[in-house]
């Protein structure tokens, strides 16, 4: 039971991690109409630039801040110069031009900092653990990473509905014609929003990056994830990749924590482990196979 | 049309005497290298046709393309161990079985993935095709019986009867013959009455729909001819390196067959063969200088989509000043 309740918080973790990333990646889809596949790329940025300024300076917050920093300039850096000319396309060019930038992130990465992960400290304050149910202590960082994610998304949702810029990007997500054509900024709109995706991105990379290896392919691994979080959320939709992220997280977390055990009840121990492995990974694909079924745009899909 | 055909015999000449110009120059290398460009040949061309002619951006295509080399692999396997597939189906290292096993199979994961996939439209079909991709990575992944991670070991390549499959140049004029067949294949499929079909569809599928036409029918047909053509290239690929792994399925290899396609020129014959060839001669003569050859092909990938369209085919045929 405890046991049970400690991998749900993980589970929660990994979710507004998940949150994170979608939320960005879901806000440029529904604005720009752009598959961006090296979203995961400046979670990777973010990463990298917060673990080496802290690995360098000894202080987890100063990571944090230069690793926002490092993402939400690549990710203007990158609209700026080459996203803009991919608005018009069609959505194969876009799959293929991210996908040569995550080939060039990953390499440029590995040229600069080597194939080694790095490994940085968690912050002070957050070291140690806190006892939330009798009988288990839950490391205070995760518990952290997990407000920071609530937070964000209780920003995010004042910024939307409740700012003048959120009008703009919740009108561009429902009638993107009808916001240019009434005269909006259309281009420092969308600088704005793809600054701001990769802004989060970063900030999902830094704090993800006490808990994993920061690593040269980190991002292409949470990247495909994020977008079935984005998918099954409903592209366009904030409130979607919330719920989403936060039940994926979730069942992936269970599916790999328990699934192995379950299957060793019935199968032998080693071909149990690879096979509860094997379909605990496919768990979210599965997933999103079947809520595309019922729903072919996503549950909390945007208009137009 | 004249000229096509001489181009086209022209080629295929020339490509049967690779192995006789790798011995001459000392370059055994190169039969090797060719034969597996044209069977990445075959499983673009494969996914160009629903990419290109039909436009159905398939992000998954290298699932049919692992899932015809594990048809061999298995079988293999099960034909070397002397057991059976699932206690009811024995191995065979027969090609004239294994390779028609391959296509079915793949075929068939092609008609279920393609039956639920095409219900969904856009950004969803690109995502929900590389998550059907992924299970099946993943479903190899977790075989242990079958290698898991690691892959199966094909010993030997399999037999055709009368030929020495042990000889690497054989081995690649059957990889010719195949890959040449197949583009004669799609050739007629292109220009049949349902190749027209299918490109409507891509044009406009309301009005399609509208002429009477079922459209999902034509698609998923189109989905599963394209799986069973990248299960064959999967098939081929395996007697040619006596090697399945899941990476034959990883979702960036789906991702190079795209560039693969987009390289050559979307929506052409020859394209996808153009494609497939110079971005493994690239891959490969980069990798030769340095481990960081994904760095330029990253770069010329991007310069490619974001300036040239139509990709190489479009430079032949200016250049050449033939077709359209």
């Amino acid at each position: 039971m405890i046991l049970l309740f400690e991998q749900l918080l993980n589970g929660l973790q990994y979710g507004v991690t998940l949150f994170l990333l979608a939320a960005g990646l879901t806000l440029i889809f529904g604005i720009m109409g752009v598959i961006n596949l090296a979203h995961g790329a400046l979670y990777m940025v973010g990463a990298f630039a917060g673990a080496w300024v802290s690995i360098q300076t000894g202080s987890f917050w100063a990571g944090l801040v230069s690793g926002l920093a490092a993402s939400a300039v690549a990710g203007i850096l990158v609209e700026l110069g080459i996203m803009r000319r991919l608005y018009a396309r069609d959505h194969l060019d876009q799959v293929l031009a991210t996908f040569a930038l995550i080939l060039i992130f990953n390499q440029s990465t590995i040229l600069i900092f080597g194939r080694q992960p790095l490994f940085t400290s968690l912050p002070p304050v957050f070291s140690g653990s806190v006892e939330i149910l009798p009988g288990l202590p839950y490391p205070t960082y995760r518990l952290f990473v997990i407000a920071v994610g609530l937070a964000v998304a209780v920003g995010l949702y004042l910024l939307i509905n409740k700012t003048r810029v959120g009008m703009l990007v919740r009108a561009g997500a429902t009638h993107r014609q009808m916001v240019r054509a009434l005269g909006v900024n259309i281009k420092g709109l969308y600088t704005a929003v793809f600054g701001l995706g990769a802004l989060l991105a970063g900030l999902a990379g830094v704090m993800a990056s006490p808990i994993l290896a920061v690593q040269v392919g980190m991002g292409d691994e949470i990247i495909l994830a994020t977008f079935v979080v984005v998918v099954i959320g409903g592209v366009g939709s904030v409130k979607g990749a919330f719920v989403a992220g936060l039940f994926l997280g979730m069942t992936d977390t269970m599916l790999r924590a328990f699934l192995p055990t379950l299957l060793q009840q019935v199968m032998p121990g080693p071909e149990a482990q690879a096979l509860g492995v094997g379909i605990s990974s496919m768990g979210i694909y599965l997933m999103m196979a079947i809520v595309l079924l019922f729903r072919p745009r996503g549950l909390f899909a945007a208009q137009g | 049309m004249k000229r096509e055909y001489l181009g086209m015999i022209a080629v295929f000449i020339a490509l049967a005497l690779v192995p006789f110009a790798a011995e001459w120059t000392g370059q055994s290398s190169w039969v090797r290298l060719v034969g597996q460009a044209l069977i990445f040949g075959m499983a673009a061309a494969s996914l160009n046709f629903i990419l290109g002619y039909g436009g159905m951006i398939s992000f998954g295509h290298a699932a049919y393309f692992g899932i015809g080399g594990y048809v061999v692999g298995i079988l293999f396997h099960h034909h070397a161990a002397g057991t059976a597939f699932l206690g009811l189906i024995p191995g065979t290292d027969q090609m004239l079985i294994t390779l028609p096993a391959a296509i079915v199979v793949s075929g068939m994961a092609a008609a279920l993935v393609g039956a639920l996939s095409l219900r969904t439209g856009g950004v969803q079909f690109i995502m929900i095709t590389l998550a059907f991709a992924q299970m099946f990575f993943f479903l190899f992944v977790s075989l242990k019986t079958y290698g898991g991670e690691d892959g199966i070991m094909v010993r030997r390549t399999n037999s055709l009867p009368g030929l020495d499959m042990r000889d690497r140049a054989t081995l690649y004029w059957v990889v010719l013959v195949c890959a040449a067949a197949y583009y004669l294949f799609l050739r007629r499929l292109v220009q049949s009455s349902f190749g027209q079909i299918i490109a409507g569809i891509r044009q406009n599928e309301r009005r399609m729909a509208a002429l009477g036409i079922s459209t999902y029918r034509y698609k998923l047909y189109a989905f599963v001819l394209s799986g069973m053509g990248a299960g064959l290239a999967g098939a081929l690929m395996v007697n040619f390196l006596r090697f399945a792994s899941p990476d034959m399925m990883h979702w960036s290899r789906s991702g190079e067959f795209m560039i693969m396609v987009i390289l050559g020129g979307v929506g052409t014959l020859a394209g996808p063969f153009i494609g497939a060839g110079v971005l493994f001669s690239v891959e490969v003569t980069l990798a030769k200088y340095t481990e960081h050859w994904m760095l330029p092909v990253g770069i010329l990938l991007l310069l490619v989509v974001l300036t040239a369209r139509g990709g190489l085919m479009s430079l032949i045929r200016r250049v050449t000043g033939g077709g359209k």
